[in-house]
């Protein structure tokens, strides 16, 4: 058993415009299941922050319970990271971003952590707009306590030891929609292809973005009569808009995969360039992505790709008023400005 | 790409990087083990199956494996392995390898070889044909066996003790020794009736320099390997006090550190090209220069001086190195002439062949330079009786190379011998292929990579050196350090093979692994494929090991360059898809004698033994 990963990288890694190559982003020796999907997600999480010149102390890290929030080890050893209480990952980080907002917050759940104990903060953090990446490692069941189903473990299908679920289950992207998040993208944690690019986008967004990863369970629910194993993801996959993130400087040369190609522009300039499944298909029209992503669903297909994005949102900083400088970075003298300001104020509540 | 076809025996021989590029082949990774389990004896045999003279090759090889070394691809430096191959030599137990010598037939088989030269090629033919019951004549001109290893090589880089007991090892087997005995005509000992003969003569004639000054200059001006010998047998005692050697070969490097073990005071070294392109390995320039041994590049000789019938000094030109686009040099004088006092001057610029004892009339051809027209495979000449290795074959090489000539001719006498075909009927390698998994997680060998820099061997101090030209100067590694050296070796042998058909896709594999190997992705020529894997592959000298088609339309594709052999991918694998599989290839020899006796891997020393 390998308890450490050898030093040696490959001598001609590539290095990012910060002169680093992906060692400096990686993190312990993953201690999940051999074929976990987590772990393929941990890889893809630092190709993308990697690819977007973030240095690893610039983020951080967030999750709550389950093998999908313990996988924060496993990636960026140089982040800060708060591994909190089952379900309360959003109020940590709401905490935590509110007193750094300089920060890229990544957080990692999962759809036990999300749909079941973490819904009512799940909810909240949409509505707020929360600038952050979450992801949800979605596997259909509670790994970590040994492969109960889930809220997202779809009706009918049948846990490893036969037992047919009876309930419907949840659908996080449709949730996040009505909700009105303002990113959500649905992806596969065995398609890096499609997963890192949206990573990227996700994590360039300036606002809430969700991206529900199905993510087989290799222990506990990967076998036939389960619809989140590898085999059953591969065959219902539908890859809809298909995403290449271009940072700013760079020229927009994707090539047209299929129908037209659509760019949107982020925020900071980056942007997010769409090739999209139909003619008609926007991913900035909210009612249209929740009419595709239910025909996609009623025929049995699972929509994947950048469902819906708002690049110009107004995110929890701006509906607040935060100052732009960090909270933890003001002093004294301007949180406290001093009896003379208190008694302005209270002169103009008279 | 078509995919590969792991069952071709050379296809995992290749992954095992120092011993494909060993002539001879030795499972170097499979000693270094043995070494680090303290298993000398074992490590030893290993060895001796492959290269009849580790203790002597643990000192002098010119270490073809080591520049191949995977390990120099990750790292700084590649594994120390010719100074493991010495320990294994330094701590075997003597007796113990005694009752591992194959038998010798007392009945023989009725067919009589001539050996001629007593150098490692000849040598090694005795040692696979002696066990097959041939009987052997073994001519030298010399007292004693051993060729170039005993007059050339100086002892204080091989004391002769450790070749008295290689050669010993041999000639101990019954071979008649015909010594002191200078062959001057082929045609005599064909006449004798032997069944075959093999000519293992070296390269023995050392080349001169005509230049101004050099007749007057006899007395003092040497040949090289001529001078050498006549040190080592003691027939020079001594030089005078300023030497200048010319060459910037091994046997350069041998003479200036003798001479100034035999009076030189200030011995110097000259060489026409740079330093970095002198042909001399890098560790025999390094303990040059640590002996105070000054070498001067960029100096090509003009003249010898000489003064009052006496040499005083040489002339040399400075030049200048330089190399077109085809890294083909040009050396242009700067103009510049530099004078050298000296008392003696040794000529180290070459040896050739010569062959005047070979009558034209024996059926044997000779072609370019005069040299024996040889198969490249067979070492049978156009005399099919007649089989030629070694140095003599295609030129001055090494005592590896030697080696791995013997035993191949070897194989071809004995199946000439046998009424077969040495071309069609060669025996294929020995191999083995054998799972290393012994739990979920655990394997047969020390899979963790160690960090540790290559180990230096230590050196007597230079004045007690010099003191002797008998005294060996490098002291080896203890077992300690020993250790941690067999540690950084990657264990190449120990091969990653994939099963297609367990794969499921997870990615596990490509995320966990250090360097990169792995890639999943849709099959293509190998230029294209080269292009599309999640790390360059620039290395195009490496292999990329390719599946068959996947359920997703794709193909596994490991680029085996800068695989560390960690099984970390095994170990993600959650089917089992990948697996360590240790492949121990041998060069059957003549005869289709056993494989090297082995070991069983699993037999690690408990506590209380490795106390003892
Ligand atoms: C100075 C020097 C240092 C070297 N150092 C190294 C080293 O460190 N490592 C290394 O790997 N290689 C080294 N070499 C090269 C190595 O010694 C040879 O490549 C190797 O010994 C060749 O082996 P062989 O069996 O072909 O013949 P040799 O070792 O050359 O043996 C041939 C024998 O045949 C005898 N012989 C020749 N003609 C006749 C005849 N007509 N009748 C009877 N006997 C005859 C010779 O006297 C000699 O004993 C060195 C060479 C020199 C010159
Ligand atoms: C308050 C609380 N309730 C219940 C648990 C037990 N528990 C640990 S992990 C887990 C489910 C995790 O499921 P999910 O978020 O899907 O993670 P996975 O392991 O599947 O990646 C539960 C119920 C807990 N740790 N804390
Ligand atoms: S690392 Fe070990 S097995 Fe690999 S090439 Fe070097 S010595 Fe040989
Ligand atoms: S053994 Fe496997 S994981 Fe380790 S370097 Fe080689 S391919 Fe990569
Ligand atoms: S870890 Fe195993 S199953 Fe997964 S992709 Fe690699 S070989 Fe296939
Ligand atoms: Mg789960």
């Amino acid at each position: 058993m390998s308890f450490y990963k050898p030093s040696f990288r490959h001598p001609d890694s590539p290095t990012n415009a910060l002169g680093l190559t992906r060692k400096a982003y990686e993190g312990g020796i993953s201690t999940l299941c051999a074929g976990c999907g987590h772990d393929s997600i941990s890889a893809a999480i630092i190709q993308a922050v990697w690819g977007l010149n973030i240095e690893p102390h610039r983020v951080a890290k967030m999750s709550g319970i389950g093998c999908s929030s313990k996988s924060p080890n496993y990636f960026l050893n140089k982040a800060h990271g708060f591994n909190s209480v089952h379900g309360r990952m959003p109020s940590v980080t709401t905490g935590a971003n509110v007193a750094n907002r300089d920060l890229l917050y990544i957080g990692v759940s999962g759809d036990g952590d999300t749909a079941s104990i973490g819904m009512g903060q799940f909810a909240h953090v949409i509505r707020r707009n929360l600038n952050m990446t979450y992801i949800v490692e979605n596997n259909g069941c509670y790994g970590l306590t040994k492969g109960q189903d889930s809220a997202t473990a779809d009706e009918g299908t049948q846990s490893k030891k036969g037992k047919i679920n009876p309930f419907e289950a949840i659908d996080l992207v449709a949730l996040a929609l009505e909700l009105g998040a303002t990113f959500v993208a649905r992806s596969f944690s065995g398609d890096k292809q499609q997963l890192v690019p949206l990573l990227k986008a996700a994590m360039s967004h300036k606002g809430f973005a969700l991206i529900d990863i199905v993510s087989p369970c290799v222990t506990f629910n990967n076998h036939p009569g389960s619809t989140k194993s590898y085999d059953y993801t591969r065959e219902h996959v539908e890859a809809g808009a298909v995403v290449d993130f271009v940072p700013m400087a760079q020229e927009i040369t994707l090539d047209q995969i299929q129908g037209s190609t659509q760019n949107v522009t982020l925020h900071n300039g980056d942007s997010v360039q769409l090739s999209k499944l139909s003619d008609n298909y926007d991913p900035t029209d909210r009612v249209r992505a929740i009419q595709t992503l239910h025909e996609h669903k009623a025929k049995d297909r699972l929509l994947t790709g950048l469902i819906y994005l708002e690049p110009e949102s107004e995110n929890f900083h701006d509906i607040l008023n935060i100052p732009d400088t960090p909270l933890n970075q003001l002093d004294q003298t301007t949180l406290c400005p001093g009896s003379d300001a208190l008694a302005q104020i209270n002169q103009g509540l008279k | 790409m078509k995919a590969t076809d792991i069952s071709n025996p050379e296809y995992f021989h290749k992954v095992v990087d120092c011993q494909y590029a060993c002539p001879a082949h030795t499972p170097v990774p499979e000693y270094i083990r043995l070494i680090g389990q303290r298993r000398y004896s074992d490590a030893y045999m290993v060895n001796w199956e492959s290269n009849v003279f580790p203790g002597v090759l643990g000192r002098t090889c010119d270490r073809p494996c080591e520049p191949a070394c995977r390990r120099g691809r990750v790292d700084e430096e590649p594994v120390a392995i010719c100074r493991l191959k010495r320990v294994a030599a330094d701590h075997k137990d003597d007796a113990n390898i005694a009752t591992r010598l194959p038998a010798i037939p007392a009945k023989k088989n009725g067919k009589r070889i001539a050996l001629i030269g007593a150098g490692p090629a000849s040598l090694t033919v005795a040692r696979d044909l002696m066990p097959l019951g041939y009987e052997i004549d073994l001519y030298d001109e010399n007292a004693k066996a051993g060729g170039f290893m005993r007059s050339q090589i100086p002892s204080f880089r091989l004391p002769e003790e450790v070749l008295d007991q290689e050669v010993g090892y041999v000639l101990d087997m019954g071979v008649t020794q015909v010594f002191n005995t200078r062959v001057n005509s082929l045609r005599e000992i064909l006449d004798k009736q032997y069944d075959a003969v093999f000519v293992g003569t070296g390269a023995p004639k050392g080349k001169d320099l005509k230049i101004p000054g050099r007749e007057a200059a006899d007395a003092n001006v040497h040949i090289g390997i001529n001078w050498l010998e006549s040190v080592a047998f003691e027939h020079t005692e001594n030089i005078g006090k300023k030497v200048v050697i010319v060459g910037g070969g091994n046997t350069a490097m041998d003479c200036c550190r003798t001479a100034k073990r035999i009076g030189g005071e200030e011995v110097t070294v000259t060489v026409r090209s740079t330093y970095e392109a002198m042909k001399a390995s890098p560790w025999e320039k390094d303990d040059t220069l640590a002996e105070g041994i000054p070498i001067l590049a960029n100096h090509s000789p003009r003249e010898f001086i000489v003064e009052d019938g006496k040499l005083v000094a040489m002339t040399f030109n400075v030049v200048e190195s330089s190399y077109d686009e085809n890294g083909k040099r040009t050396i242009t004088e700067t103009g510049e002439i530099v004078t050298v006092e000296c008392t003696d001057a040794i000529m180290a610029i070459g040896q050739d062949n010569a062959f005047p004892w070979i009558e034209r009339d024996l059926g044997i051809e000779f072609g370019d330079w005069d040299m024996p027209v040889v198969d490249k495979h067979s070492f049978q000449s156009t005399n099919q009786k007649v089989f030629f290795g070694g140095d003599a074959a295609f030129g001055p090489e090494n005592i590896i190379t030697a080696v791995a000539h013997g035993h191949q001719a070897a194989i071809s006498m004995d199946l000439f011998l046998s009424g077969k075909s040495v071309h069609d009927d060669r025996p294929a390698p020995g191999t083995n292929l054998v799972s290393t998994k012994m739990g979920i997680h655990e394997w047969a060998y020390d899979s963790q990579v160690i960090d540790d820099d290559r180990q230096a061997s230590a050196h007597l101090p230079v004045e007690q050196a010099l003191s002797s030209r008998k005294i060996e100067s490098e002291l080896g590694f203890s077992p300690e350090i020993a250790f941690t050296e067999a540690e950084r070796c990657l264990n190449c042998d120990v091969q990653t093979v994939f099963v297609e058909e367990k794969c499921i896709e997870c990615d596990g594999c490509t995320d966990i692994c250090p360097t990169n190997c792995i890639t999943f992705t849709e099959n293509d020529e190998e230029e294209n494929l080269r292009h599309k894997l999640n790390a360059p592959s620039n290395n195009k000298e490496q292999d990329l090991y390719v599946s068959y088609g996947l359920p997703t339309g794709r193909v596994m594709v490991k680029d085996e360059d800068v695989c560390l052999h960690c099984g970390l991918c095994a170990e993600r694998c959650p089917t089992s898809a990948w697996d360590m599989q240790k492949y121990l290839y041998t060069v059957t020899k003549a005869g289709n004698q056993p494989a090297p006796i082995l070991v069983e891997q699993a037999g690690r020393r408990t506590k209380q033994e490795e106390a003892a």
